[in-house]
């Protein structure tokens, strides 16, 4: 297990990881801005269509939306494990659970398309398609789903981004023999992990709980 | 004498570099680029205002014309000219550090640019779109123009924009030299930071609305079709939501040049050094929430219009602020009339005139006259050229010994400097009364009665070019030609002189150690 | 001293009630910005003379002046508050329309106005209102977002698709007053124009009545009835339509439906089957149509082509004699791709009971052999006055 390496212009590798940390947070406060515009317009389109956005969460299956919820949230316990592990010198367990944590993801993903599959089977599509739309053409339904698929599709997107980081993680930690030092590493990882978890901890009730009638 | 030029001299050791100091000149030579690009695209406009009707081009021609120059300007010029040149440049070396935070990510940003220009310029071939800058919705879902690429090379470009205030903000807080405290920073690095902030916040807001009228264009979304439930002013608050604030990103650089060049140049400590640095925050913050005043006419409630133009106004109090310090900046110091200085002055009267009618705009029942209107055009253009293009050429003339080693030709250059703010003032100054007329912008053809105004435009408007080329041509041969440049040509206090000149690639030969404030001129200077 | 003012900052006439009053604040605002910036800039350069540097090692005092900046900023926000308050209510006049006002819609759409008034009259281009009355405008778009101001009246609303805004004034008297589409909306934003014709309220009343626009008196001077000619025949444009190089084939219909659009057919005929001045594309290759002279012929190519080049000769029912000519102004390349285009829009459904052969064999055309299931079918959903 080698030493960390310093880099020329930080005076100590404190100040580096400092760095790496700040660099982190700031950069997921630019992806949060990323999916506020977002929130913005499912807001504005539940003002808009309150009947309608009340039919479509009813519409959705609550219970794949909570499986949808168990697996990422066990997958964030998984990784915040991994990382205290690697904390502890425990190699094993670490490069474990975070294979574990990308399975989840994974999984997610797999579900969410299943689900989406029940969507298509069904004629709703993005963009008002489809002919569930011809049997209820209310607008407010076409926005409903055009903004479900919208924050899902992009939401799904950003599981595979993490999916692969952690995976390429894992690999690393096991390659190159990573000790201690190498836990906030992963800890910083670990925090994309958790911020997509924590996006879907909005979606879930946006698009299966608020609002639905069963 | 080996510096960051010179040091290694392959092309491998430019492409794949590490060091602030070459990203920030090669994204120098991308952003002159840039500017020329747009800049012709603006004379071409000019030209064809010449006459009422078709002059050289057809309307369709027109429309994608203004459409291409918007985007340039703004994105590949205005918003990197600072932060991503001089920010890069001299940040580290302001702040005693050997380089950013994050060198590797700093060499990503300029592949970014590259790659976002390139799939531009592949939309600007293939015909390039016609739906003005701001891309309004149901026209942009519907145009049949190639407006895909170019909506997808500033989406790339956007990351760049927030790779680089990330850099910068991580930088200024872990890689201050010792014992340098927030307030003993020069003041650029204060401005760097304020733009960085609004750049990791702001510029996301814009990719996800580009990304939203890609799917809406490509992929028929109807998001913003009413007839599938859409909302066409939805768009607008998105849109404007980051654009309003990426005004401040083009100013807020501009400011901190500005906040360097008046010390340097009138050898005197600024009037109130805090006052300019929590200004800029006021300028960030409340410029997050001011921008309905783009959207009066557009069907919000009024209620919401007055809390848009009150809040207008009051980001212009910090403005105020700062151009009260910075002229009380003058008094009792020992002012030298050099070019950057010539270009402050323009600063000076432009951004104030400029801003003024910002003001004016703000006062609700004046823009509904002057909204879409040449009003508007000659507004922006003040700001942005008048005052971000003005501030920009001070800071090449500023620092270009300290980057290059030669100094520039100043008789030319005050030459130059003139043709410009007058060029400027030609062209921008008659498009105020054209929309006091009632002409309303992105009009190819026009009534009449408007043709002296635009003659006059178009005229300034060569004056302006030749301005600028005249100091391309000078700055060009300066550094073949130019006489060898001192440690310290200004006698500045400013930290960032005290480094070698050039820099080698370092930045400094030892650890440097500063003095405590960048601005004490009432002791003699130490480098 | 307002009309001195008003020439120098190269403001139109103030024609509305609210003019003079936006005018005013327009001035104060203005003159204190120029002299704002003046001030500073004349410190700045009173500063840079008389502390102009002596030595090269010359060395300055340190200055602070906290009081001074902040009685500036306390002065300046006080400066912003009152003339936000003066004109935020200016603003709430402007868009607080009156109970008592009369109501007329306006429809932008690519690239016209029309006007409809609840009395049943429509007009296209002039909006004609009464003197000394109260307007209130409905405006919303047909396609994209256009925007409906008046400079005279220092007045605009943006056209919105799928809502309806309002806008409200009141003309001071009698005149002609331009109207330009103020967000642009493609191609011919610029051409986009229209008239406020303002009458005397005792004429407005006739025109209500029925009297045609040019018989009222009193027609103001300078006033240049539009015609629909007017949007339809663009100044010949010599320059190439489209710098662009094509990524994918076009097929002469999609060519047709630019060769549509760039030269107003598009104005009166629809390609999706609604109702408009003219008679819809959709489904009219090959139908049968009853003439305003109760003659029936079949909309073939020769019917399509004379109908662009003498259009006055042969009238479809219900519709007015109001289509110029393009006679000159279309290539044989264009023409050939409009009837493309309208022959990609001819009806494909099934067909039913209505079947209808033509019923006379017209001079100078060979005598009908058979008929053409294809040429001969009838949309079945457009509205009976347009079907034979």
């Amino acid at each position: 297990m080698h030493a960390p390496p310093l880099q020329h212009h930080f005076p100590d590798i404190e100040q580096q990881r400092h760095a790496a940390k700040l660099g982190t947070w700031i950069f997921l406060s630019s992806e949060l801005l990323f999916f506020n515009a977002l929130f913005a317009i499912y807001a504005f389109y539940r003002v808009k269509y309150p009947e309608m956005f009340q039919v479509g969460v009813s519409h959705n299956m609550k219970w794949l939306g909570t499986i949808n919820t168990a697996i990422l949230i066990l997958g964030s316990v998984c990784i915040a494990s991994a990382v205290n592990f690697l904390r502890l010198a425990r190699r094993g367990p670490a490069i474990f659970l975070t294979l574990v944590t990308c399975l989840c993801g994974i999984g997610y993903i797999t579900i969410k398309s299943i689900e989406y599959g029940f969507h298509f089977d069904e004629g709703i599509y993005p963009g008002g398609a489809g002919h569930f739309f011809v049997e209820h053409p209310e607008h407010g339904l076409k926005a409903f789903f055009t903004t479900y698929f919208l924050l899902t599709g992009l939401h799904m997107i950003h599981v595979a981004i993490a999916v692969a980081i952690l995976g390429w993680m894992a690999w690393w930690v096991h390659r190159d023999r990573i000790g201690p030092w190498g836990a906030y590493r992963l800890g910083l990882v670990a925090l994309y992990w958790h911020f997509v978890d924590t996006i879907w901890l909005f979606l879930w009730p946006m698009f299966y709980l608020m609002g639905a009638r069963t | 004498m080996k510096n960051y030029l010179n040091d290694e001299t392959t092309i491998w050791s430019w492409v794949a570099t590490t060091d602030h100091k070459r990203i920030g000149l090669m994204f120098f030579v991308l952003t002159i680029l840039a500017l020329m690009v747009g800049g012709t695209f603006a004379l071409l406009l000019r030209l064809e205002h010449l006459t009422p009707r078709y002059t050289i081009m057809s309307a369709f021609a027109y429309n994608q014309t203004f459409t291409l120059h918007g985007v340039i300007m703004v994105w590949f010029f205005l918003i990197p000219s600072i932060p991503s040149v001089f920010g890069n440049f001299f940040v580290p070396i302001m702040l005693g550090a050997q380089d950013v935070a994050f060198p590797r990510i700093n060499l990503f940003t300029v592949y970014l640019y590259l790659a976002g220009a390139l799939v531009v310029f592949i939309g600007m071939v293939v015909g390039g779109t016609d739906t003005g800058w701001t891309f309004y919705p149901p026209y942009s879902a519907q145009t049949y123009t190639a407006l895909m690429p170019v909506l997808v090379g500033v989406f790339i470009l956007g990351f760049s924009t927030i790779l680089t205030g990330l850099n910068l903000i991580v930088t200024i807080h872990t890689l201050r030299a010792k014992g340098m405290g927030w307030m003993q920073m020069p003041l650029f690095c204060w401005a760097m930071y304020g733009v960085s902030v609004i750049q990791v916040l702001a510029t996301p807001v814009l990719g996800m609305v580009l990304l939203l009228l890609t799917i809406d264009h490509g992929l028929d979304w109807g998001l913003f079709d009413p007839a599938r439930g859409g909302d066409v002013v939805l768009f607008q608050h998105l849109f404007w939501f980051y654009s309003h604030p990426a005004v401040y990103i083009m100013i807020l650089p501009a400011m901190g040049v500005i906040s360097e060049v008046i010390p340097t140049f009138a050898h005197k400590n600024p009037l109130s050094y805090r006052a300019i640095a929590y200004s800029t925050f006021g300028i960030a913050f409340i410029g997050f929430l001011t921008w309905g005043h783009h959207m009066f006419v557009s069907g919000m409630s009024t209620f919401d219009a007055g809390i848009f133009g009150i809040l207008s106004m009051f980001v212009a109090v910090f403005s105020a602020i700062k151009v009260f310090t910075w002229t009380g900046t003058l008094y009792k110091g020992a002012v030298s009339l050099k070019t950057p200085l010539v270009y402050v002055f323009g600063f000076l009267f432009l951004f104030v005139f400029g801003g003024m009618t910002g003001v004016a705009q703000a006062t609700t029942s004046l823009d509904v006259h002057w909204h879409d209107t040449y009003f508007i055009v000659a507004h922006f253009h003040f700001i942005m050229v008048g005052a971000s293009l003005t501030a920009w050429l001070a800071a090449v003339h500023y620092w270009w010994p300290k980057m290059f080693g030669r100094m520039y030709p100043e008789k030319w250059a005050i030459a130059a400097a003139i043709l410009v703010l007058l060029g400027f003032v030609g062209t921008f100054f008659p498009q105020f009364l054209l929309g006091n007329g009632g002409m309303p912008r992105r009009y190819y053809h026009y009534a009449e009665k408007f043709q002296p105004l635009h003659v006059m435009s178009t005229a300034g408007s060569w004056v302006l070019a030749l301005g600028l080329l005249l100091a391309l041509v000078y700055l060009l041969w300066s550094l073949f030609y130019g006489e060898r440049a001192p440690r310290n040509p200004w006698g500045s206090r400013s930290f960032e002189w005290s480094a070698p000149t050039p820099p080698p690639k370092h930045n400094f030969e030892a650890t440097p150690v500063f003095p405590p404030s960048a601005y004490d001129y009432s002791r003699p200077v130490e480098f | 001293m307002n009309e001195l003012l008003r020439q120098i900052l190269y403001l139109p006439e103030q024609a509305s009630t609210i003019s003079n009053d936006i005018d005013h604040l327009h001035f104060w605002v203005i003159g204190t910005t120029m002299a704002g910036s003046s001030i500073v800039f004349f410190c700045a350069i009173w500063f840079t003379f008389r502390y102009r540097r002596r030595s090269e090692d010359q060395l300055t005092p340190q200055v602070r002046a906290a009081p001074l900046e902040l009685a500036f900023i306390g002065f300046l926000i006080t400066f912003f508050v009152v003339v936000w308050v003066i004109g935020f209510r200016q603003f709430v006049r402007i868009r607080t329309p009156p109970q008592d006002a009369m109501v007329v819609y306006v429809t932008g759409k690519q690239w016209m106005w029309k006007f409809s008034y609840p009395e049943g009259k429509s007009t296209i281009a002039t909006l004609v209102v009464p003197a000394r009355r109260k307007v209130k405008l409905m405006i919303t778009s047909r396609d994209v977002i256009h925007s409906f101001f008046v400079p005279a009246f220092r007045l605009k609303q943006d056209a919105l698709p799928g809502m309806y805004t309002t806008l409200w004034f009141e003309a001071k008297s009698p005149g002609v007053y331009k109207i330009f589409c103020a967000e642009y909306c493609g191609l011919d934003h610029s051409r986009m124009w229209g008239d406020v014709l303002v009458l005397d309220p005792e004429e407005f009343d006739r025109w209500m009545e029925g009297t045609p626009t040019e018989d009222v008196v009193a027609m103001p001077a300078g006033y240049h009835r539009r015609t629909i000619a007017d949007h339809v025949h663009p100044e010949v444009n010599p320059a190439p339509f489209a710098m662009t190089v094509e990524a994918r084939p076009r097929s002469m219909a999609d060519i047709g439906r630019e060769v549509a659009e760039k030269r107003g057919c598009l104005s009166c005929h629809t390609l999706d089957g609604q109702p408009h001045l003219g008679p819809t594309w959709r489904g009219l290759w090959g139908r049968t149509v009853t003439l305003t002279t109760g003659e029936k012929v079949v909309a073939d190519e020769a019917y399509l082509t004379r109908s662009m080049m003498d259009p006055m000769v042969q009238i479809v029912q219900s519709f007015g004699p109001i289509m110029p000519t393009y006679q000159g102004l279309l290539d044989p390349a264009e023409v050939g791709a409009l009837l493309e285009l309208i022959r990609s829009l001819r009806s494909t459904l099934p067909d039913d009971a209505r079947y209808p052969v033509p019923l006379v064999d017209q001079a100078g055309r060979p005598p009908l052999q058979h008929v053409d299931p294809d040429r001969a079918k009838v949309v079945r959903d457009l509205p009976a006055e347009l079907t034979p």
